[in-house]
C-alpha cells in the first residue's frame, strides 16, 4: 500500500476535506475543518487541490507510519514533530521516507493543528464529501476518528518543490480571542440591558467545548424568549439556552434547534475561537453585516498575498 | 399571510426567512416552494438550505453575493410563488408495531390520557402527519401534528439510549429515531424501516414535505420485516 498508517492516533484525529454542503435537508451538518485557514494552507504548501483530504490533530499526540516516499506538510496549532527522533519544521514541506515515524507531540499554542500529505489521502466520500463527523457517523473511514492501524492511502502525485512559509506570514495563535458578530435571529427578544452585559462581559471558554460548539462561562444572559418553534442553525450562531450561558455553534451543530439566538459570530472568529482551549478568555464585539463583509473580503486578499517561498536549505 | 416573509440576519452568509407564525401544512407548504423557487433563482450563490416548520434558513456564498442581492431575491422569489400552495408531497407508509414491549411509555402515556394503549396507538396510525423538519440527526424526520389527546411533554430526565427505530412522541410531534441515540420523547412502538441508511441510494424514505401515515403491525410481522427488539 501507499500514504500512510496511523500508529497512534491521539486525542483526536479526523479525516477533512472542506466539508459537507447542500445537505442539510437530509439532517447532515458541515463538518470540515475547525481551522480553514490553516488547513488551507497545509494543502497548499503541497501544492494539493483546496478539496484535498488531510488530518485535523485536536490537542497533537497523533504518530503515522510513512508507507512510501511521500511529502507532508503540518501547519495549525504549535506542536512538537519529530521525525524517527529527529525534530522538524512546521509551516514546511517535509519529506519522508518509506518507514519513517512520523510524530507530532502535544499541541503548546491552539489546539487544532492539520497533517496535508501531497496528492491529499484518497479517501471514499459520502454525501459529496469525505469530512468526519462521529456524532452522524458519517465521512473518513466508517464515519469514526482514526484509530491504531487505520490505513490511509493517497491519490498519486508527482513530488513538488519544497515551499515553506517564512515565519512573518504564519498564523498566530493567542491565549484569548474577541469575536466579533453580527446580531440577528431572536436578538429584538433580549432585553437591551442583557445585550449590553453579553457585548460587555468577559466569558472563559468552558469543558464542554468541541467540533458542535463552544460553550461559554461568564455573565448571564436573559431572554425574553424560552424557546422557539425550530429552525435552522447558520454556522457560529449563539444560542442562549436557559442557564444563560452561551453556545457557539461550530462545524458539527445540529442542523436545526429551537434555543432563541442572538446573533451569529464572523467566521474568522470562529476560527480563533476553535483554537482555544477551555480556560482561555473571550469577549464579543457586535458587528454590523457590511463589516462582517469588509473583513471576508479582506481576510480573502490576506491569504492571496501570504507568501510561499522555496524552503531554506 | 401579509406579515410574512419577514427576513432576519442569520450570519456573515445567511437570512432567515419566516413565513408564518406557527407550523402549519399551509406554512410549511409555502416554506418547501420557497425552498424549490430559490434553489432555482439563487443558482450557485447558495451553499445550502435549511427548511424547518415556519423558516427557511438561506445560506449564501459570502463572497459573491450579500444581504442585500439575497434579501431581493428571496422577496422577489417569494413573491412570484402562487398565492395558495397546494400540498403536494409523496404519501408515505411506515410500519409501527406498538407495544409495551418496544414502547416503553406507551402505558403511561395511555393512562395520562385516560385511554388505553392500544388506543394510543389506533389515535396515532388513524391519521396522516406531514414532514415539517429533518434535523437533529442525520434522517431523524419531524412529524406533525399528533392528535392533541395524546400529545405528551418531553420526559423529564431523558434517556441515555434510545434504539434505533423507536417511534416516539413529543408534545404533538412525532418521529421514528434513525440510529441509536439519547432522546427524551415518549416511546410508543418500533419500526422496522430504516429513516437513514447513507449507503442506499435514496438514504432517506421521506423528504420535507412528505406526508406519512402509520400502519400498525404485530410483532411477527415486525421480526419478519427486520425488525429488532
Amino acid at each position: 500500500m501507499n500514504g500512510l498508517v496511523i500508529r497512534q492516533p491521539g486525542l483526536l484525529s479526523l479525516l477533512q476535506d472542506r466539508g459537507r454542503f447542500g445537505q442539510a435537508g437530509l439532517g447532515l451538518t458541515t463538518g470540515g475543518p475547525m481551522d480553514p485557514i490553516a488547513a488551507a494552507i497545509a494543502n497548499r504548501l503541497l501544492q494539493n487541490s483546496t478539496q484535498a483530504t488531510l488530518i485535523e490533530v485536536s490537542f497533537g499526540g497523533l504518530e503515522v507510519e510513512a508507507m512510501e516516499d511521500v511529502q507532508v506538510a503540518i501547519t495549525g496549532a504549535t506542536l512538537p514533530v519529530l521525525c524517527d527522533g529527529e525534530e522538524r519544521p512546521m509551516w514546511t514541506v517535509l519529506s519522508l521516507r518509506a518507514g519513517q515515524l512520523l510524530n507530532l507531540g502535544f499541541s503548546e499554542h491552539g489546539c487544532r493543528s492539520y497533517l496535508a500529505i501531497r496528492g491529499g489521502f484518497a479517501i471514499p466520500k459520502s454525501f459529496g464529501s469525505t469530512a468526519t463527523v462521529v456524532r452522524e457517523g458519517i465521512g473518513g473511514i466508517n464515519g469514526q476518528r482514526l484509530s491504531p492501524g487505520d490505513e490511509l492511502p493517497r491519490t498519486p502525485a508527482k513530488p513538488t518543490p519544497a515551499l515553506w512559509l517564512p515565519p512573518a506570514h504564519r498564523p498566530q495563535y493567542p491565549k484569548r480571542a474577541i469575536v466579533r458578530v453580527i446580531p440577528g435571529y431572536q436578538q429584538a427578544a433580549f432585553p437591551r440591558l442583557e445585550q449590553r452585559r453579553f457585548y460587555a462581559g468577559e466569558y472563559q471558554v468552558s469543558d464542554r467545548c468541541d467540533r458542535m460548539g463552544y460553550r461559554l462561562e461568564g455573565p448571564v444572559i436573559a431572554c425574553d424568549l424560552n424557546g422557539i418553534l425550530s429552525e435552522g442553525i447558520a454556522p457560529g450562531a449563539i444560542q442562549v439556552p436557559a442557564d444563560g450561558q452561551p453556545i457557539v455553534l461550530l462545524n458539527d451543530r445540529q442542523t436545526i434547534g429551537g434555543y432563541p439566538k442572538l446573533g451569529t459570530a464572523l467566521s474568522l472568529d470562529c476560527i480563533a475561537l476553535a483554537q482555544l482551549r477551555p480556560g482561555a478568555t473571550v469577549n464579543f464585539s457586535p458587528i454590523t453585516e457590511h463589516r462582517a463583509h469588509n473583513a471576508l473580503h479582506l481576510a480573502q486578499v490576506f491569504e492571496q498575498s501570504r507568501r510561499y517561498e522555496t524552503a531554506p536549505g | 399571510m401579509s406579515d410574512y416573509p419577514q427576513l432576519h440576519i442569520a450570519g456573515e452568509s445567511a437570512l432567515i426567512v419566516y413565513l408564518g407564525e406557527q407550523s402549519s401544512p399551509e406554512v410549511s407548504a409555502r416554506v418547501q416552494a420557497l425552498g424549490e423557487a430559490l434553489a432555482q433563482s439563487m443558482a450557485d450563490l447558495l451553499v445550502d438550505l435549511i427548511p424547518s416548520y415556519a423558516s427557511l434558513l438561506v445560506l449564501f456564498d459570502p463572497l459573491r453575493t450579500d444581504h442585500f442581492q439575497v434579501s431581493q431575491l428571496v422577496r422577489e422569489t417569494a413573491s412570484n410563488l402562487p398565492a395558495q400552495t397546494v400540498t403536494t408531497g409523496t404519501l408515505v407508509s411506515i410500519p409501527v408495531y406498538y407495544d409495551p414491549e418496544c414502547g416503553e411509555d406507551i402505558e403511561a402515556l395511555a393512562k395520562h390520557a385516560g385511554l388505553a394503549w392500544e388506543e394510543v396507538a389506533k389515535l396515532h396510525s388513524d391519521q396522516e402527519y406531514r414532514v415539517y423538519a429533518i434535523g437533529f440527526a442525520p434522517g431523524f424526520a419531524y412529524l406533525g401534528d399528533v392528535d392533541e389527546r395524546i400529545a405528551a411533554p418531553r420526559k423529564a430526565t431523558p434517556r441515555q439510549r434510545v434504539p434505533r427505530g423507536a417511534v416516539a412522541i413529543a408534545d404533538r410531534q412525532t418521529a421514528i429515531y434513525p440510529a441509536p441515540s439519547p432522546g427524551g420523547w415518549n416511546l410508543i412502538g418500533r419500526s422496522p424501516l430504516r429513516m437513514f441508511d447513507p449507503q442506499a441510494e435514496q438514504p432517506m424514505p421521506v423528504r420535507v414535505g412528505d406526508r406519512v401515515r402509520f400502519e400498525a403491525i404485530d410483532r411477527d410481522r415486525f421480526l419478519a420485516l427486520g425488525g429488532e427488539l
